[in-house]
């Protein structure tokens, strides 16, 4: 006797079930597509997520949501910003993103990422050398949470002490993405939006403080740069900036800690990283694979009815892709279980795939390889003090929300 | 996997000569190596050099940010090869299993695998082609010497020929700064691979990166001055361009040529094989022993009516290599089919192109996503009621959505809503291709499997 994925879904996104839940994806992967109680569609298995990640049919864009789609619904209420480029289709979606990449990546700011390296350094050494003296901290808080933050600030051009500020508002923010079936949806809802207005307003008092002295920041590059497709409206410069300062940090935070959290849960690992540092990029890639901050992506909309795996999923249908499981899917990786940072052909969708693929990645990417290493080159004798660690609550940005670690030491 | 004995002796003692020491040649060796052949391997290449990567030749090579000979192909594993680099292969005795050498000396095989590839097509007048200023671009040493000759600044360079080559050279002369004519006989550039409809909006890109484009146009003479430096071209409108480089890129002819006379079904298209990459004789009968792989194969696609393919494609190159090698030293059912997807991807004037299918093929298309007039799309391409190949212009991370719906005998014109979709696309036109010479019958084939080891055909009946 199985459980219903039905149930399955239930367990999934069970806070009781947070520490873990990959014996319950390897339970869902049964039934690569399955249709859920209320009418939500999951998709667990490696291709079929990453066909439909390139699959046209499938909107971003929750506007296209039919009220019999299941999943939650836009609030009927909403009168604050317009959905980020991450929220919108083509061609909307490739504009914006277009624009946003312009002082960020290839081709036009080749360097931008590259560049910050020493300041990335430098600011991992400060926050080890702030563990001098102490035999435990909280990973989370005192490392892998204000590590993100002070790289965003800096990228974006927000002045650093203003985290006080936008720090409850990124919470109520990323609350919303919780698609549990929990009480309570459109209250928090409201609470999302309004924290994303009060954001979105603090953020445009900052673009214009740009406008007037732009500095060598995305912020002010943004508001000043021209480019073929010309320039964002003054909401989309808001939105996009909204975005760009939340997932900057919301989803680095998970990514370190879990890092730190697995690394510590291998020892053999934690020593190979040690010593060879160069370990640092195929191992990151290992643990987007293994513990992905973005665990599912619960946003998607069939426009069409979509023949896949046997299974038709009718147009107006939410769609949620299961990142994590996909991951871990034995038809695709090789012992997918182990954590094996030397790892090879690890097309993982820790980032995603297709349109949408993390714009952050490569900033992702350089945080992590250098946060775990210079904790691995130089905490003496770290140890987990609980294991597992308390969870935070939610589902889709999945991670522990504080980490204690005890160590012997800090090497200079 | 089971693997009967002559197979598994095969693998301990066989003697396996690969002749063509590129792309194909290269990955088929590490995959013979890697499936476990431990016999002795010979590798014969007629040029000097290690195998090494050409889609950069005609891109960062030429734009002078990567040197030629710095496109060596990455090694996946040790080969444990004896090398026999710098003479080609000048004939091969199928009888008595063995492949003659330019200086003389011949190599005995047990199984052979032929990789000899392309190479360009030479301008057709000899003096002409021998004029200082007059190159094609197939090889590193080609890049090189083209290189050399744009970083001198000509005044203006002709590009004979607006295929992909052609029109990347173009790309890259204007990257850099000079004035480029583009002559291309028929009626638009990439109008054989893609189509007038494409075509043309190849022809405004071109055009919009200050490409003196000119269509319908031949050039009939190439004239030198008394030292021998091409100093002008003679074209069949009557005009004259003064120009001190010219380069010819009017497509590839197959290295086949060593094989007349040996019994092998081997002629300017290439030479023919099974889907399993065995090649055929004369007779249209299946050889044992000699397999092929690359530009050079030609082979039956049941996708696409059992049309005899032969692909200039590096993804086909990579796979059809990997299917031969692992077929050279498996016996029955253990063999695989090469059902690869053509597929193939340019870089020019700023915009990435991508396509798959056989878009030829293709009576009709239709702008599924994006807009031809902003040079960001997606077209699909129909044939008899189902989708036959896709093409993108800066919008590559749909395209394996494409590849599916060809593997899946989609219907066309497509049927769905999706993200992107404009009024331009709600209606096919067609495709205009110059030489509308389509096949009229053929079962439709679905193919399944993800990895290679699980890929068969399906029969899938026609729709009523």
């Amino acid at each position: 006797m199985t459980a219903t994925s039905g149930t399955l879904l239930h367990q999934i996104t069970d806070y009781a079930n947070r520490a873990d839940p990959y014996p319950l994806y390897a339970e869902l992967r049964r039934t690569p597509v399955a249709r859920q109680d209320d009418g939500v569609y999951t998709v667990s298995t490696y291709w079929e997520i990453l066909s439909l990640l390139h699959d046209p049919r499938i909107s971003s864009d929750v506007r296209n949501r039919t009220p019999q789609a299941g999943g939650d619904l836009p609030p009927e209420d909403d009168t604050t910003l317009p959905p980020s480029f991450l929220r919108l289709d083509p061609p909307e979606h490739d504009r914006l993103r277009r624009l946003a990449t312009r002082p960020f990546g290839p081709p036009h700011s080749p360097r931008r990422i590259h560049d910050m390296g020493g300041d990335l350094v430098r600011m991992v050494s400060g926050l080890i050398d702030g563990f001098q003296g102490r035999e435990q901290v909280d990973i989370v808080e005192d490392f892998a949470y204000p590590f993100p933050v002070m790289v965003i600030c800096k990228l974006l051009g927000v002045p650093h002490q203003d985290e006080v500020l936008f720090h409850g508002w990124a919470d109520a923010i990323v609350a919303a993405l919780d698609p549990s079936p929990a009480e309570g949806p459109q209250e928090r809802q409201r609470t999302a939006q309004r924290a994303r207005t009060e954001l979105g307003t603090y953020l445009a008092g900052l673009v214009e403080e740009h406008r007037r002295a732009p500095g060598d920041d995305m912020l002010s590059a943004l508001i000043t740069d021209h480019g073929p497709d010309g320039q964002m409206s003054p909401v989309e410069l808001i939105t996009t900036a909204v975005l760009l300062l939340i997932a900057g940090h919301e989803t680095t935070v998970n990514l370190i800690t879990n890092g730190t959290l697995t690394l510590l849960r291998h020892p053999e690992a934690l020593k190979r990283l040690r010593e060879d540092p160069d370990l640092a990029v195929p191992l990151v890639e290992e643990l987007l694979r293994y513990e992905p901050p973005v665990q599912l992506l619960p946003q998607r909309t069939a426009l069409a009815d979509i023949d896949i795996a046997g299974t038709v999923i009718p147009a107006g249908a939410s769609i949620w892709l299961m990142l994590a499981s996909g991951n871990r899917d034995p038809r695709r990786f090789d012992d997918p279980d182990r954590f094996d940072p030397g790892r090879r052909d690890n097309e993982h969708l820790g980032f995603g795939s297709g349109i949408h693929y993390c714009f952050g990645a490569p900033l992702a990417r350089l945080e992590a390889q250098l946060a775990l290493t210079g904790l691995a080159r130089r905490l003496d004798g770290p140890r987990l003090v609980a294991d597992p660690p308390p969870y935070r609550q939610n589902p889709v940005l999945r991670g522990p929300r504080h980490l204690p670690v005890a160590f012997d030491g800090v090497t200079a | 996997m089971t693997v009967d004995g002559s197979a598994r002796a095969f693998r301990q003692h066989g003697r396996v000569v690969v002749v063509g020491a590129s792309l194909a040649g290269l990955r088929a060796a590490e995959t013979l190596r890697e499936e476990g052949f431990v016999g002795a391997l010979t590798m014969i290449g007629d040029e000097p050099s290690e195998p090494y990567d050409r889609p950069p030749l005609s891109k960062q090579v030429l734009l002078g940010k990567v040197p030629a000979d710095g496109t060596a192909l990455p090694r996946r594993r040790a080969l444990d090869a004896e090398w026999r680099l710098g003479v080609a292969a000048t004939g091969l005795d199928l009888t008595g299993k063995r492949v003659r050498l330019a200086d003389g000396q011949e190599v005995g095989f047990d199984r052979l695998l032929i990789a000899t590839g392309t190479r360009a097509r030479p301008w057709p007048r000899e003096t002409e082609a021998d004029l200082d200023g007059v190159f094609v671009l197939r090889t590193a040493d080609d890049a090189a010497r083209l290189e050399r000759r744009l970083a001198a600044r000509p005044r203006r360079v002709l590009v004979i020929g607006a295929g992909f080559t052609g029109s990347e050279v173009a790309s890259a002369c204007r990257e850099r700064g000079l004035e480029v004519t583009v002559a291309e006989r028929g009626p638009a550039p990439l109008v054989g691979a893609l189509g007038g409809v494409i075509g043309a909006v190849a022809a405004e890109l071109q055009r919009e990166h200050g490409v003196d484009l000119r269509c319908g146009i031949m050039v009939t003479a190439l004239e030198g001055d008394p030292a021998g430096r091409l100093k002008r071209a003679h074209l069949s409108d009557g005009t004259t361009l003064d120009v001190d480089v010219a380069v010819i890129a009017l497509g590839a002819m197959r290295n086949t040529e060593w094989l007349a006379g040996s019994g092998l079904g081997a002629g300017p298209r290439g030479v023919a094989c099974d889907a399993g990459c065995r090649a055929f004789d004369v007779h249209g009968i299946v050889t044992d022993d000699i397999f092929v792989a690359g530009d050079v194969a030609r082979s039956p696609h049941p996708l696409f009516g059992y049309q005899f393919l032969s692909l200039e494609h590096w993804g086909n190159a990579l796979a059809q290599a990997e299917v031969a090698a692992h077929n050279m030293i498996s016996s029955g059912p253990d063999r695989r089919p090469h059902l690869w997807v053509p597929a193939f991807w340019s870089a020019q004037f700023g915009v990435n192109i991508k396509s798959v299918g056989v878009p030829p093929m293709g009576e009709e298309l239709i702008v599924t996503q994006g807009s031809l007039a902003e040079r960001r799309f997606a077209a699909a391409y129909g044939h008899q009621g189902r989708v036959i190949a896709a093409v993108t212009f800066d919008h590559a991370r749909w395209i394996d959505f494409y590849r599916e719906q060809i593997e899946s005998a989609a219907p066309f014109p497509p049927v769905f809503a999706n993200v992107d979709r404009r009024p331009e696309g709600l209606r096919p036109v067609g495709a205009d291709f110059p030489d509308p010479a389509l096949p009229t019958h053929g079962p439709t084939v679905t193919l399944s499997g993800y990895s290679p080891s699980e890929r068969r055909v399906t029969f899938t009946p026609a729709r009523a």
